[in-house]
This record gives C-alpha cells, structure tokens and sequence, in this order.
C-alpha cells in the first residue's frame, strides 16, 4: 500500500485501475468528468490496459456497460446529476439482467436551474431499482469502497449493481492523502470475474432478455430484491476480508461515532457526516449526549442496525442533502419506516438541508442536533420535516 | 444459489437469477397448429432447384442431398411463400381438412 | 452470387418459433446467419425480432442474442465488441439486428455514435417501414401516403434518407440487400464478415400485417419494389460503388415498371385507388423514385 495526494475522481480512476476493470464507458459530465479524462489517460499511456468506450451519450454509457458485462468483462462507468438521469432505462435494465457493473456517482444537483454542487436527489431517485448504494465521506474510502463494490456485486448471492456515491466538488476536486494498492496486491482480494450463470458466448448460445409472461415476472423480480438484500450480509464478509488483508475498514453500513451512550444520534450521507464528527464532539463538550451514525449505505437499507440503534436512543436527527418532493427527506423516512414496527419509539426529526451545494458546517449540524434534543427534552415532535438554513 | 436455466420450472427453485433462454425447436409449441392452408409437393414435378428451400420463412423445409424438398408439418404455419416461388406451381396449397389423402 | 446448392444447410432460426406466418424478416435472419455460420453475438432493440424469439425459456434462434432497449442497440453493441477486445476474442461478429423504428428514429444517436467511435460490428437495419411491433405506427421509414395507425389518412412526409446519412459516417462496409433475392444477402453477410469496422446492411422487406397483402406475396412485392425503382440494390466498399445486379437495368427510367404496381398490391396504399383514384399523390410517389436515384447516383456512386 502506497499513499499519494489526489482527489476523489482521480482515486476512483486508480481504482480502476487497481480493480483490473476491463471495459469503461463514460461521458463527460461535470463534476465526474475528471474520473473519465484521467482513464483516458492511463489508458492511453498504457498504465490502464483496458478497454476506454468514449460514448456519446450517458445512455449509451450504460448500455455499453450493460453489453461488456453480458459478454463477462469487469465494468465500470461514472456520471453525476442529469447523466444518472439519462441512464435511467439503463440502470433498471442492469439490475433486470443481474449485471455487476460498479457506477461512480459523483452526486450534484438536478437541473433546472444549472447548478453543478452536491445535491443527493440523483441517486436518490434510484433507490427503488435496485442498486446498491454508498456514500462516502473522503477519498480514501471512495477508492477502497470502489475496489470492495466489485467483490460485493460479483458474489453469486448479490449480482446486482452498485453505485458508490460522492459528494460533487466537496469530494470529487478536493485533493486529500490516501491509500492505494497496486492490481497485483488487489488480485488476493478481488479475482477475475467469471460470470456465473449466463454470458453472451457463440459456444454456448443463450438469449437474454426475451419475453417472460406474468407466470414466471414476478419470480425474477423476487430473486432482484434477495439479490439486493442479500449483499448486507455479504458486504459484512467482504469487509471482513479488506480489512484482514489490507487494514482498512470504514465502519459497515453506518459508521458510527460516539453513540454507545448517545441520546440522539445524527444521521446523514456523504461528506457532511464527516464534519459531523466535528459538531459531536463540541457537542460532548458541551455535555451532551449525542452521536453521529454516518449513513454509508442506504440500499439495502440496514434495518437491523437502525433498530438496534433505535432501542438505545431517544431521537434521531435525521438529514437529509436530498428531498422527496412532498414527503420529506428520504432517509429519514426511511429510518422512521424502519422504528415503526418495533417496540421503541424514538423521536425521528427529518432536516433538509445543504440543497445545490450550500455549506453544512459545524454550527449548521450542531443546531439540527440540538433542535432534536431540544424535541427529546420537551416531548415535542414538531414539524414533519424542517428544512435547515431556509431564507 | 445460482440455477440453470430449465425449460419447464415448477417453482422459484428451478428458475435461474435472471431470464436467459435456450434455443430449441418449437419455442411457441408446434406452430403447424396455425395453417388453414397445407402445402403439398408434387414430388413428379418437382425440378429440385431448391428456391422453396430458399425463401420459407420458417426454416420447417428441410433437403435431401439431391434437393428433394421434406416440409416439416408439425411446424409449417402455412404462408404459402413456397408455392408462390416455385418455379415449376407444383407445390399446392390445400385447405385445411380438404385433402383427401389426410382425411381418407 | 453463390448458387442456392452451394448454401448452408444448417438452420440458426428454429422452426416453431413466434413469428407471423409469411415473416420476411425470418427469412433475412436465415441467411444472414448462414453466412455468420454462428460465431456471432446479436444484439436486438425492442422490434419484431424481440417477439420472435419466442418466450422465455426457450428461443427460437440459436445462437446468442442480447436483447436491448429501443434506443440503445448500437452502444450495447459496443460494450459487447470492447469485452470481447479485452478478452481477446476477435473473430467473433457483433451484430445488431434493428427495425426501422429502433434505427432511423430512437436508435440513431446510439447509431451515429458507434459508427463515429470505428466501432467493429455490423449494423443491420431490416426495414418494413413502420412500427410493426407496436401495432404498425408511422416511423421515419415510412413512405409518403402509407397508411398507419398513427397517419390514418396517409403520412405527409416522405422517409428519412437512411442510407446517406450513414453513408456520410463513411462505414467500410455499406450495402442495401432485399428479402425477394436471399442469395445476394447471404453474400453481402459473407462479405461483411470478413472487414473490419463499422458495417451496415439496410434491408428491405415486407410485412404482411402492416402493409396489408396476402401473406405468401412477400417475395413478389419485394422483387416489385426493385423492379419499379422503387428500392435500390447496392453496395458500398469504402468508397468503391457498385450498382447491384437486380438494380442495374432500372437505372433506365424507361425499363421500370410504374409505382402503381408495388403501390395498389398494398392496403396500407388503397385510399389512393379507392374510391377515387388520388393522381397527383401516384405521381407524387412515382417522382420521387427518380429523386432518390439521381441523388444516389450523385452523391454515394
């Protein structure tokens, strides 16, 4: 393991490297568009010895990826905002068809109006179809989780896609130390993918994707949500062994931080829980008891995780970089969904805020913690949702 | 965890992890079920240029070596695209249930 | 052009399978494939091609088909070509087999993109000249005055001038082929085969339902179309063109048989000859046959 100072997209084009990926399709589209420039160049210079598809079009980015990986090559892909969108059709296909492809989704605001900051509405969107999803909060964990996406998708219990998120500019141009490791060191952990039950091969031909009538539709979509269910007990092994080989871990599904004894715990995706950390430790100070449970992964959703965090807290505050237009923030609906088959009933308090890329600082995440605690004290559950810092 | 493709499942348990089919003969059953027109070759007459062969659209005529035309019934959904390009019209298309050696 | 003897007997399209009776595009498969002799992957958008496979689990081709979505033909074959690259496996044809629909309107882009990357695969177009697989709506092949179920009167607008526009992508393969001659196809495939880069093949064939003639006149409206000037039989090899045989003699205006012919054997054209014979929408039909020559001819010969 060596250690340089780059940002997040150029990281995830090393991991491209590093994970030995043989087919990238991409379209540029700030902010992810350093991540596709830079695997030109490796490729280019030889150091990438894959196969580079400059598509004209995200749509076609996808479905370039959706073609190598019938054919059993290791596929990768990044885009952000209205590139996710293109892809649309693409993405349910890929999890229809039970393809591993790994997207990097450099997350950014939906238009209009333009504006190219971090907004978590693009994947989001997508958390019905069946893609995994990540979200990271440094370069160092956006490079490793990559290489750990291909590991998790490629398991025969998961073969589903998977989408590893970051934050747009925060993230992606910002430059930071991290880890990386060369593709021979890789190789222990990750081996060539062999494609488990069909390939597009003239040896054996099959047709994929022909007509099913409802008899059997509704069986394959069951076998999509286990796949997808499956990979949180997978991603438990496949974290396991990184850290064995490699000693990297960055927490399981939600990372969490100081809440052992914690009454209200924040939760939140991407680089805001990072600097979360910040504001609980104030926070503690201060003299309060309070945590952050930093959101990594939202599909599948870690239910056991919530409820076993649920049964020790008495309030969730919940943010969310992202809206469901009309009903509030998506994870925190999620969490709320999550408790409300149980016997706890902690007070979940949904915020909205950091919307097109405004600042979440320290003070921003300390009042939304202390308006939770502020709930907790008086009983008082508020409004359904309160959108933070809104003008 | 991850099954083959089996061409009649009974359950979940037999379906693979996603909808990829094999080829075989009769995909939609035995479409000869569809003609209400039955082609008949006049063997006499036939020069064996093998231009049935060529344009049936169903691939269900088969040749021997000489070009001898077979047309297999159990699949030949009736179009009537072989008696319309033979050369020497020795292939009639007879309705169906008034052929006489069928019914006799 | 190879004599019907000398042909594959081996079949790649199964017998049983879930097209309509009287299918030509059937028939462009069969050969086409005789000539790939299997060591091909299809990949297939939404169209009529999709259906007759049949239904899961079993297929009526055999030989490996990626089904794709309607726009997405050309970049799924792509990722397929760049896997098969990364493996190593290079004799290997990549084809799309695309309708009209899914080609000249909701493919093009993923089309155009392809052809502009020098992506290795074969591009095959089969034409009838409307959404079939839909229930035959207007697309941007349909012909001035075809009726469909999206231009009940007529359509007002002639089709799009496919061939040039791909031509202009300047493919190092390029040909027109027709399901009324299965033997020039067969050789068209053959030849495909053996180039590298970006090829198209553009075929011409009738659909019984959405044209609305008697299921077994596929082959005679499709040797009607040449015969009338109506399609033009060609070939491109990067820039050398020839002028197919069956076309060859309809270059002479006077040697074409007059529209009508192809036109009136066709419900999808019956509101021009009843009630009332519609005149100057035959002419209009019949001066466009001399455009499309003259501007084959000056541009791509």
């Amino acid at each position: 393991m060596k250690t340089e100072l780059m940002s997040a997209n150029y990281a995830a084009a090393r991991a491209v490297m590093s994970a030995r990926v043989e087919v990238v399709p991409a379209y540029p589209i700030t902010p992810a568009t350093t991540i596709p420039e830079q695997i030109a160049l490796l490729n280019e210079t030889g150091q990438w010895p894959g196969q580079f598809i400059r598509v004209e079009s995200e749509h076609s980015a996808m479905f370039a990826c959706i073609g190598a990986s019938s054919t059993g090559a290791r596929t990768f892909t990044a885009t952000s905002s209205n590139g996710l969108l293109l892809m649309d059709e693409g993405l349910h296909w890929a999890t229809a068809a039970r393809l591993p492809i790994v997207l990097a989704n450099i997350n950014r605001s939906i238009s209009p109006s333009w504006n190219i900051h971090v907004t978590h509405d693009d994947s989001m969107s997508k958390a019905t179809s069946g893609w995994i999803q990540f979200y990271v909060s440094s370069v160092d964990e956006f490079y490793h989780t990559i290489i750990q996406a291909f590991k998790l998708a490629e398991d025969e219990r998961v073969l589903m896609p998977v989408m590893v998120n970051a934050d747009g500019f925060v993230l992606s141009h910002t430059l930071s130390t991290y880890d990386y490791l060369e593709p021979e060191e890789v190789d222990k952990f990750l081996p060539p993918y062999k494609p488990p039950h069909w390939v597009m091969d003239p040896e054996n031909p099959v047709s994929h994707g022909n007509i099913v009538f409802p008899e059997h539709y509704q069986e394959f979509r069951y076998a999509m949500h286990e796949g997808t269910h499956n990979a949180m007990k997978v991603y438990e092994e496949v974290e396991r062994e990184y850290k064995k080989l490699f000693g990297k871990y960055f927490g399981g599904p939600i990372d969490c931080y100081k809440c052992d004894d914690a009454e209200v715990v924040f939760t939140s995706q991407g680089s805001v829980a990072a600097e979360a950390k910040d504001a609980i430790d104030e926070l503690r100070e201060e003299g309060y008891k309070v945590g952050n449970a930093r959101m990594r992964m939202i599909r599948p959703f870690p239910v056991d995780r919530i409820r076993e965090l649920g049964s020790r807290v008495k309030g969730f505050a919940s943010l969310d970089r992202s809206v469901s237009y009309g009903y509030g923030g998506p994870v925190a609906n999620d969490i709320r969904a999550t408790m409300y088959n149980t016997k706890h009933r902690p007070i979940i308090k949904s915020y909205i805020g950091g919307l097109g890329g405004r600042d979440m600082t320290v003070p921003d995440i300390k009042e939304v913690i202390l308006d939770t605690v502020k709930a907790v004290e008086t009983g008082e559950t508020g409004p359904e949702e309160t959108w933070h810092d809104l003008r | 965890m991850v099954n083959e493709v089996n061409i009649d499942p009974k359950s979940r348990a037999d379906m693979p992890t996603t909808s990829y089919s094999k080829p075989v003969i009769g995909a939609t059953g035995k479409t000869g079920s569809w003609r209400t027109f039955t082609p008949k070759i006049d063997y006499d007459e036939c020069s064996r240029c093998r231009t049935c062969w060529l344009h049936c659209p169903e691939a269900v005529i088969t040749l021997d070596e000489d070009g001898t035309p077979h047309i297999d019934l159990d699949y030949c959904k009736g179009c009537g695209c072989c008696a319309e390009v033979c050369p020497k019209k020795c292939i009639a298309m007879i309705r169906v249930g008034f052929d006489e050696e069928e019914s006799a | 052009m190879v004599a019907t003897k000398d042909m594959p007997l081996k079949e790649y399209v199964l017998k049983g399978n879930a097209a309509c009776a009287g299918c030509q595009d059937m028939v462009a498969l069969r050969h086409a494939h005789k000539a790939l002799e299997g060591n091909v992957i299809q990949v297939v958008p939404a169209c009529c091609t999709s259906v007759v496979q049949g239904l899961w689990p079993k297929s009526g081709l055999g030989i490996p088909v990626l089904n794709t979505a309607f726009p997405a033909a050309a970049a799924t074959a792509s990722g397929v070509r760049a896997a098969l690259a990364a493996k190593g496996k290079d004799d290997t044809t990549v084809m799309v087999w695309a309708g009209d629909g899914g080609t000249f309107d909701i493919g093009i882009q993923a089309l155009s993109g392809a052809f502009e990357r020098r992506t290795d695969f074969l591009y095959v177009c089969y034409n009838n000249q409307v959404y079939s697989n839909t229930g035959t709506q207007r697309s941007g092949g349909t012909p001035l005055h075809a009726k469909t179920t999206t231009t009940w009167l007529g359509k007002k607008e002639p089709e799009k001038l496919l061939d040039f526009i791909v031509a202009m992508h300047e493919p190092v393969y390029q040909a027109t082929a027709n399901t009324a001659y299965p033997r020039d196809l067969y050789d068209k495939f053959l030849k495909a085969k053996e180039i590298r880069g970006p090829k198209f093949i553009h075929i011409f064939l009738p659909c019984p339902q959405a044209w609305n003639y008697p299921v077994e006149k596929g082959v005679e409206l499709g040797k009607l179309a040449v015969e009338t000037g109506y399609w033009i039989q060609w070939e491109r090899v990067g820039t050398e063109f020839t002028l197919g045989r069956q076309s060859k003699r309809f270059q002479d205006p006077e040697k074409r048989k007059p529209i009508e012919e192809f036109l009136k054997m066709q419900g999808r054209f019956s509101h021009l000859f009843r009630p009332e014979r519609q005149d100057a929408k035959i002419q209009e039909l019949q001066d466009y046959v001399q455009y499309r020559w003259d501007l084959l001819m000056k541009t791509l010969a």
